[in-house]
């Protein structure tokens, strides 16, 4: 009996009449994957155009890139404002996370909702708000200004993510841990945190990447010098191609894709 | 004797009983202020800018309380089309996804976990990767010399160079990209938690595969593709960066509108009005599906049919 007619699922098909399924999800594959890794080889094309593939080779979109004071300046900008970020969201979110579920009051559900709803209101509508806010507030074009605007657009993610984190932890541990003379604070650090680090790390991640890949807000409260890099290329690309977004992609995906591999490779080696 | 200890016990532990609950309240208050500066940053960066917004879009341009930016909305044509231009672009995308994401998903669930787990990286790696790479790449892919319309001229499957960005295809093909994991990472979840013995009693009962599939695993999975179905259209209404890059200035939506009056005539009323619907017709959309999933959960729980 070949593979094709061996059975594929529990209905016993065989795999022969579900060809059709794998080929379709190879194209998907190709659909969400590819796309992604073509900025690789155009960043080294030495054409203006965007031809694939390249006609020659060179390396001059980095130099480009590392070569521009307006670049590397808004490179920075990002980094830090992710950077900060990050340090404001994950201690905020993980407090409300750990007060709403532990306080267990009726009213916990509702402020869960409000802590949510910059997600659910269009980003559009928070980034002019805080533009106008801001102009009073004599807070535009500042880092606590896009500071703050990205924690409160990273909250629900990071609260959402910590909140199932500790939904699926056993809270007796802790409770243990108090009737055992530990203070309450004690118990979180020694024995919840260290069990609940993975949401807390996805959540400081989603952080991460949702301050640096941020464009709407930093549209309207950034510019000059504090431009954000996402910012940059967005006016770069609506205005006209410049092959050096190129060079700045391909050093996004590599590092994403590096950042994904070792957390795959970590995350499961943590679970055996 | 006897009696009056008792009750003097008794009326000890109500004073206990009566201090612990207290000090229970205290404490669960206590920790409930764990979560006020989260409730500050929220209140200040979106509740009240966003009602400062709601406020001015009650006035005319000329400062009067008025009607003015929402009854316009109504009676101006090009108004109705951006709106309209936003719903179809997310309800084609959301389309879209779901044609392709559910035999995807499909198919991860029937692998064993562990490639799975291998598959599950392709919907991972665009997640999280930058948006704004993403719309960029589909720019080089899609453009008039990009590798579709090269590979697809070389096979000859289509003479001239098709036109696939810059307009409708473009966007929506972009978007989809962007869309899709939203769709399958949900849906997975869903299909990995069907008992695969519902689908092996069909088959040992004589339904065809296609009749086990039909009657039973896709009723089972559709609560899964509900919640991925409502995520992606709610994030489509507000989407901005891809329908201006990939829509080359053909495709307007309505975030695309505020940003532009904003730009350009700094007019708050008026953008704020837009903002306005745009969120209640958001928070419309999460409402009725809200309800129509709790429906859906009381219809299965009760019939089991």
């Amino acid at each position: 009996m070949s593979w094709l007619d061996s059975p594929a699922s529990d209905t016993q098909i065989p795999h022969r009449n579900r060809l059709w399924l794998y080929f379709i999800s190879g194209l998907v594959i190709i659909f969400l994957i590819v796309p992604t890794f073509i900025v690789i080889p155009m960043s080294f094309s030495a054409s203006q155009y965007l031809e694939f593939p390249p006609e020659s080779w060179d390396i001059r979109w980095y130099e480009n890139y590392f070569g521009s004071s307006e670049w590397m300046t808004a490179t920075w900008v990002s980094l830090k404002a992710a950077v900060i970020t990050v340090l404001i969201t994950t201690p905020i979110a993980t407090m409300a996370a750990y007060g709403l579920y532990v306080s267990q009051l009726r009213l916990s559900r509702f402020i869960f909702i409000l802590l949510i709803t910059p997600m659910m209101v269009p980003v559009i509508l928070i980034a002019i708000g805080v533009f106008f806010a801001y102009t009073k507030l004599k807070l535009n074009n500042s880092m606590i200004g896009l500071v703050l605007a990205h924690s409160t657009l990273a909250l629900p993610m990071v609260l959402i993510v910590i909140s199932a984190g500790l939904r699926s932890y056993d809270m007796n541990q802790e409770r243990v841990a108090r009737s055992l003379g530990a203070s309450r604070l004690k118990a979180f650090f020694i024995v919840t945190l260290p069990q609940i680090r993975f949401s807390v790390i996805t959540g400081a991640l989603l952080a991460f990447i949702v301050s640096f890949d941020e464009v709407i807000v930093a549209l309207f409260i950034t510019g000059g010098k504090m431009s954000t890099i996402t910012r940059s290329m967005f006016l770069a690309l609506r205005d006209q191609i410049d092959p050096t977004i190129a060079s700045i992609s391909t050093i996004m995906v590599l590092v994403t894709s590096i950042a994904l591999l070792l957390a795959q490779v970590f995350g499961q080696s943590k679970r055996k | 004797m006897a009696d009056s200890a008792n009750s003097m016990g008794n009326t000890l532990t109500r004073i206990n009983a009566v201090g612990l609950r207290q000090d229970e309240r205290r404490e669960r208050l206590a920790l409930f202020g764990l979560s006020v500066p989260a409730i500050l940053l929220v209140i200040v960066i979106v509740a009240i800018p966003v009602g400062w917004l709601f406020w001015l879009s009650l006035f005319n341009d000329e400062g009067v309380l008025s009607t003015y930016n929402y009854t316009r909305m109504l009676e101006s044509k090009s108004y109705f089309r951006i709106f309209r231009t936003t719903f179809n672009v997310s309800f084609m995308t959301t389309a879209l996804c779901v044609i392709i994401g559910y035999p995807f998903a499909y198919f991860l669930a029937q692998l064993p976990q562990r490639w799975a787990n291998i598959g599950l990286i392709a919907v991972l790696l665009p997640f999280w990767t930058s948006l704004l790479v993403r719309t960029y790449a589909w720019l080089v892919v899609l453009q008039r010399k990009g590798l579709v319309n090269q590979w697809g001229m070389e096979l000859g499957l289509w003479d001239a160079p098709l036109r696939l960005v810059h307009n409708m295809n473009g966007t929506l093909i972009g978007m989809a990209h962007i869309m899709l994991p939203f769709l399958v990472l949900p849906l997975y979840g869903s299909m990995r938690t069907i008992d695969q013995d519902y689908v092996k009693a069909a088959s040992n009962l004589g339904a065809s595969p296609f009749q086990a599939f039909w009657n039973i695993y896709l009723p089972l999975s559709l609560p899964g593709l509900f919640a991925g179905i409502v995520v992606v259209f709610v994030l489509c209404l507000g989407f901005f960066v891809t329908p201006a890059v990939l829509g080359g200035g053909r495709i307007i939506m309505v975030s695309m509108k505020i940003e532009t009056i904003i730009d350009l005539f700094f007019n708050f009323g008026t953008a704020s009005a837009l903002g306005v619907v745009l969120m209640l017709l958001t928070l419309l959309v999460l409402f009725i599906s809200h309800k129509l999933l709790r429906l859906d959960r009381v219809l299965g729980g009760g019939g089991g049919s």
